[in-house]
């Protein structure tokens, strides 16, 4: 009997760790950043260089910073999403980083596309990315009002992710719900 | 003809190079010029991960995203940073999985001696299991002197006079 049991045994073992890689997405490097302070800059603004900003400014103010870029397909994609947004006036407010592009692409392609960012940031050399660990483009950050990232979305975003994390996690920041309550634990699930 | 026509090349490009060459003084200087810094970057870059190309480390990509960070180790080490600051900056950015040597922590335990582990588990069923056979092969009845003789006298007969 036992001759059976052992092969059968490893097998389910294996088994299940191949099922388990199989819904595991080797290219997704969780953020460190999380509930951590987001890295300070001062940047200048795509529509008027003479405009700088610093994430300080955003201090009492739930925002998302939305990394893009012209020459990103990704960021085509996920675009509509984030113009029918503005357009509908949500919650949510969006600050672009655009990150090693040409500002003249860039302009057009926000002509063209239509703008959903309240302004976008210029980050030609990228340094800026890389003090925000971004490794592709689109990522976004969500970050409270005590300028703390609590969220990273890598990749485009998607409606179920507006409805399930987005939305949620930001109503419940803007009430300054803490970190171990229930609801934010139920919130934090659906966006992983 | 076409080895004519390179030798030929080469030498004009000779001849250019030396004719420049002066002209080089005062401005940037070229990534050789400092080699004890480059072996640094080298060293520091070879232990990070390509985050776009994962199998691969900085040092070996030729990805947009690795030349960047090549350029900041370079910028940071230059800038008097060690070799470990420049590490966990980018450890504080991209996580433990950009170090191709994992740190030792609770959570990587399995990592580090889960071979160890295996090794020792192997060497040990190896052990019963031949301490098994070794017992069954005692265990099993041996032949009296006499049946030895029979086998022996068996093997070396021919068929013939196997009748007696």
């Amino acid at each position: 009997m036992t001759r059976f049991i052992v092969p059968l045994g490893i097998f389910v073992v294996l088994g299940f760790f191949l099922y388990v890689g199989l819904h595991l997405n080797p290219r997704e490097v969780p953020s460190p950043f999380i509930n951590k302070p987001a890295p300070d800059f001062k940047l200048s603004q795509l529509q008027d260089f003479q405009q700088q900003f610093s994430p300080k400014d955003n201090l009492n103010k739930v925002w998302m910073l939305n990394v893009w870029a012209s020459w990103c397909v990704a960021c085509r994609q996920e675009h509509p999403l984030l113009v029918q947004l503005k357009r509908q006036q949500s919650d949510l407010e969006f600050f672009g980083l655009n990150y090693k592009d040409r500002p003249e692409d860039a302009r057009n392609w926000l002509a063209q596309l239509g703008d959903p960012y309240k302004f976008s940031l210029v980050d030609m050399d990228g340094k800026v990315g890389i003090d925000y660990g971004v490794y592709g483009v689109p990522e976004t950050f969500v970050i409270d009002k005590q300028g703390v990232i609590r969220h990273k979305v890598i990749g485009p975003i998607t409606p179920s992710i507006v409805k399930d994390c987005l939305t949620p996690l930001t109503q419940l920041l803007q009430q300054d719900t803490a970190t171990d309550a229930p609801e934010m634990k139920k919130v934090m699930k659906a966006c992983a | 003809m076409r080895v004519i026509s390179k030798l030929l090349s080469a030498c004009v490009l000779f001849a250019a190079f030396f004719t420049t060459v002066n002209t080089w003084s005062g401005e940037a200087q070229p990534l050789a010029a400092d080699p004890e810094l480059e072996k640094r970057v080298e060293a520091v870059s070879s232990e990070l991960r390509c985050l776009v190309c994962q199998n691969q480390t900085i040092a070996d990509s030729h990805a947009e995203l690795a030349i960047d960070l090549k350029n900041q180790v370079r910028e940071m080490l230059r800038s008097g940073k060690s070799n470990d600051d420049v590490v966990n900056y980018m450890v504080d950015r991209y996580g433990d999985f950009v170090r191709y040597k994992p740190p030792m922590k609770p959570t990587t335990y399995f990592l580090w001696f889960g071979p160890g582990i295996l090794i020792i588990v192997g060497l040990f069923v190896l052990m019963v299991t031949l301490r098994k056979r070794k017992a069954r092969i005692d265990e099993s009845p041996q032949m009296s002197q006499d049946d030895l003789k029979k086998v022996d006298e068996l093997l070396h007969s021919s068929p013939g006079d196997s009748k007696s």
